[in-house]
C-alpha cells in the first residue's frame, strides 16, 4: 500500500530553481503573478532543452544513426512520462500537439466532423476560454449542430440544475473547463462527465488550468477526451497534449497529414500510421516534449498534493488580504477554487492597475483573459488576474497588497 | 513612484476624474464610434463641423485613464480649431506617443501634449492613449472626404 506523504514545500529551494525570479522589474523584485497566463521554467526543463540541442539533436523515427535513436527514445520517453503523469493506460493515448487550443482544434475537426450531424447539441459552459468556444462554434457552422451553454451563478459557478436540463439525447458533445482561468472554479467534471455519458455524449475536458494544480486519474475520472499546455505547467511553450481513449482515437481520421503519420504512401492511395502517429503529422516540437516531461518530473519531485496545499495557502492569504481592501471586489467567490484571484477596483481601470503594479514589479495580467462572454455576464470590461504557482510566497501576496493600496490612494 | 508620475501625472489623473466635454452633442455633423477590442474601451466622438471648422467636439464612453483622459485633453485642443488644424495636432500626438522627441518635451514646445510623452515608454498603453484621437479623425475626416450631408451612421475604429 502505498502512502502519500505530505510535506510542506520549502519555497526557498524552490525558487532557487528558477532563474527568472531573480530578474529586477523597473528595478524592483520580480513579483510574477501571471502563473494562470503561462509560468515560469525550472534549471531542469531548461536544461534538458539545452542538452537535447547541443547533444542529440536529430529528427525522430526516421534514421538509423545514433543520434535519432536518442532523439526518438527521448521523445517516447516524454510520452510515457506523461502518461504516468495523468495515468493514462497506455502511451498510445497521449498525443503531442502544440497546444491545448489545438488539441480541442483536433477533436473538433477529427472526431466533430465525423460525428455530427444537423440538430446535434454540443454543450460547453459560460465560462470557457475562447479556445473552447470558438472551435465548437465553427463546427457548428459546418455542420448544422447546435451550440448550448451551461449558465453560471453570481459566484461563478455552473448551475448543475440547468445542466441537467441541457443534457438530452441531442447532446453528442459536452466540453467543459476544468479549473476557469478567469474565476478559479474548480467545476465537478467527475459528475459531468458520468452524466454525459449516460446520454451517450463524449465529454472534453479542459485541463489547460487544472492539471499542475490537482491530481489527475483519467482512467478514474473517464473523460474521453483531456487537453491542456506544457508552458502553463511549468514547461516549454509550442507543446501540449491530447488525451483520448485508444478506441475513439482509432475511429477518427488524422486532423493533418504529411510525414510520419503514414505508413505507406502512393499517388493512388496513402495508408495512414497507427496511434499516436496518426495524429502527429511532420516533425513534431521534440525539444518541446523533452522539456514539458522535465517539467512533470519536476512537479513529481514536489509532489503535487504538496504544490496543491501550497497554493491552496496562498490562494486563502490573498483572499483574506485582499478582501480587507473596502474598494476591491473579486469576482469569482466559487467555494471550490483554484489559486486564482481576479478582481476590480471602484477607482481604477484594470489596466491601470497593471501598469502601475507593473512598476511595484508585479506582473499580473489585466484584461478579459480570453473570456469576453464570461466578462459581459459580469458587466465589467476587465479584470486583473493574480495567479499563484509554486514559487509564489506570502511576502509577495504582501507586494500585492500594498501595491493595490497605491493605486487606490493615486487615484482617489 | 516617479516612474508612476511621468505615465499618470496629475493633469492626467485629473482629466480621468473630471473628464471636459465628457457627453453626447445631440446635433452632431460629425460622428465615429472607437473601440479596442484588446481591453474593451470604448470611445465615442461626436463633432459640430461648419465651414471646416469644430466648432463643438465631446465625447462619450469607457476605458483605462489614459484613454479617457487622453479624449478629454482631446477635446480642448481641438475645438475651435479648423479641420487642417486637428490634423496638425494628430500627427503631432501620434509622433510623441510612439517616436522619441524627448527634446520637444523637456523644452514645452509641446504645450499641453506634453503630458502624453511618458506614454511611448509603454508601448502597451499607446493604443489606449490614441483611441480617441482615431476616433476624432475617423469623424472629422467623414465631411471632409464626401463633403455630403453628414451620416450619423457609426463607424468602427479598431486600431
Amino acid at each position: 500500500m502505498h502512502t502519500k506523504v505530505i510535506k510542506s514545500i520549502d519555497v526557498e529551494s524552490v525558487r532557487k530553481q528558477f532563474p527568472i525570479l531573480d530578474i529586477m522589474v523597473h528595478k524592483k523584485p520580480l513579483v510574477y503573478l501571471d502563473n494562470a497566463a503561462t509560468t515560469q521554467k525550472p534549471l531542469a526543463v531548461i536544461d534538458s532543452m539545452d542538452k537535447f540541442y547541443r547533444e542529440y539533436n536529430s529528427n525522430i523515427h526516421r534514421g538509423v544513426h545514433k543520434l535519432s535513436h536518442l532523439s526518438t527514445s527521448q521523445y517516447e520517453k516524454s510520452r510515457q512520462t506523461i502518461q504516468g503523469f495523468i495515468k493514462a493506460a497506455e502511451p498510445e493515448e497521449i498525443i503531442f500537439t502544440k497546444g491545448a487550443t489545438e488539441a480541442i482544434n483536433l477533436v473538433a475537426y477529427s472526431y466533430g466532423l465525423m460525428n455530427l450531424g444537423k440538430d446535434d447539441e454540443i454543450l460547453i459552459s459560460h465560462m470557457e476560454h475562447h479556445a473552447n468556444i470558438v472551435p465548437w462554434q465553427i463546427l457548428c457552422q459546418k455542420t448544422g449542430a447546435v451550440l448550448k451553454v451551461i449558465p453560471i451563478n453570481d459566484d461563478g459557478e455552473l448551475i448543475m440544475d440547468e445542466f441537467y436540463k441541457l443534457l438530452s439525447p441531442k447532446t453528442k458533445i459536452v466540453s467543459i473547463v476544468h479549473i476557469s482561468n478567469t474565476l478559479g472554479t474548480i467545476n465537478p467534471v467527475k459528475e459531468i462527465i458520468d452524466a454525459a455519458h449516460s446520454v451517450d455524449a463524449v465529454v472534453l475536458i479542459d485541463a489547460a488550468q487544472s492539471v499542475h494544480h490537482a491530481s489527475i486519474n483519467v482512467q478514474a475520472l473517464n473523460p474521453d477526451f483531456l487537453v491542456f499546455s506544457g508552458h502553463k505547467v511549468y514547461g516549454p511553450t509550442g507543446i501540449g497534449v491530447l488525451y483520448g481513449k485508444r478506441a475513439i482515437l482509432e475511429s477518427m481520421p488524422p486532423y493533418q497529414t504529411g510525414g510520419d503519420m503514414i505508413k505507406s504512401v502512393s499517388f493512388e492511395k496513402t495508408i495512414f500510421n497507427d496511434l499516436p502517429n496518426k495524429f502527429e503529422a511532420g516533425t513534431t516540437n521534440i525539444a518541446g516534449a523533452i522539456g514539458l516531461a522535465a517539467a512533470i518530473e519536476f512537479i513529481d519531485s514536489h509532489g503535487i498534493e504538496n504544490i496543491a496545499i501550497h497554493e491552496a495557502n496562498l490562494l486563502n492569504y490573498a483572499t483574506e488580504k485582499l478582501s480587507q481592501i473596502e474598494q476591491l471586489k473579486i469576482i469569482g467567490t466559487a467555494t471550490k477554487k483554484s489559486a486564482v484571484i481576479s478582481f476590480v477596483l471602484d477607482c481604477a481601470h484594470p489596466h491601470d492597475i497593471g501598469t502601475l503594479l507593473d512598476l511595484e514589479g508585479v506582473a499580473v495580467r489585466t484584461g478579459q483573459h480570453c473570456t469576453e462572454p464570461l466578462m459581459k455576464r459580469f458587466g465589467i470590461p476587465a479584470t486583473t488576474r493574480a495567479s499563484f504557482a509554486v514559487y509564489n510566497t506570502y511576502e509577495e501576496i504582501d507586494v500585492l497588497y500594498n501595491s493595490i493600496l497605491k493605486v487606490i490612494k493615486l487615484f482617489s | 513612484m516617479s516612474e508612476i508620475n511621468e505615465l499618470y501625472q496629475q493633469v492626467i489623473l485629473d482629466h480621468n476624474k473630471n473628464p471636459r466635454n465628457f457627453g453626447i452633442i445631440d446635433d452632431a455633423t460629425n460622428t465615429a464610434e472607437g473601440h479596442n477590442p484588446l481591453c474593451g474601451d470604448q470611445i465615442d466622438v461626436y463633432a459640430k463641423v461648419e465651414s471646416g471648422k469644430i466648432l463643438e467636439i465631446k465625447f462619450k464612453g469607457a476605458g483605462c485613464a489614459i484613454s479617457k483622459a487622453s479624449a478629454s485633453i482631446m477635446t480642448t485642443l481641438i475645438v475651435g480649431k479648423t479641420v487642417a488644424e486637428a490634423k496638425g495636432l494628430f500627427d503631432d500626438f501620434i509622433n510623441i506617443v510612439t517616436a522619441d522627441l524627448s527634446d520637444k518635451c523637456d523644452t514645452l514646445e509641446l504645450g499641453k501634449l506634453a503630458v502624453f510623452c511618458g506614454v511611448r515608454e509603454y508601448p502597451a498603453r499607446v493604443k489606449c492613449a490614441s483611441l480617441a484621437w482615431h476616433t476624432m479623425m475617423k469623424a472629422i475626416q467623414k465631411s471632409e472626404l464626401d463633403d455630403a450631408p453628414v451620416s450619423t451612421e457609426d463607424m468602427e475604429i479598431t486600431i
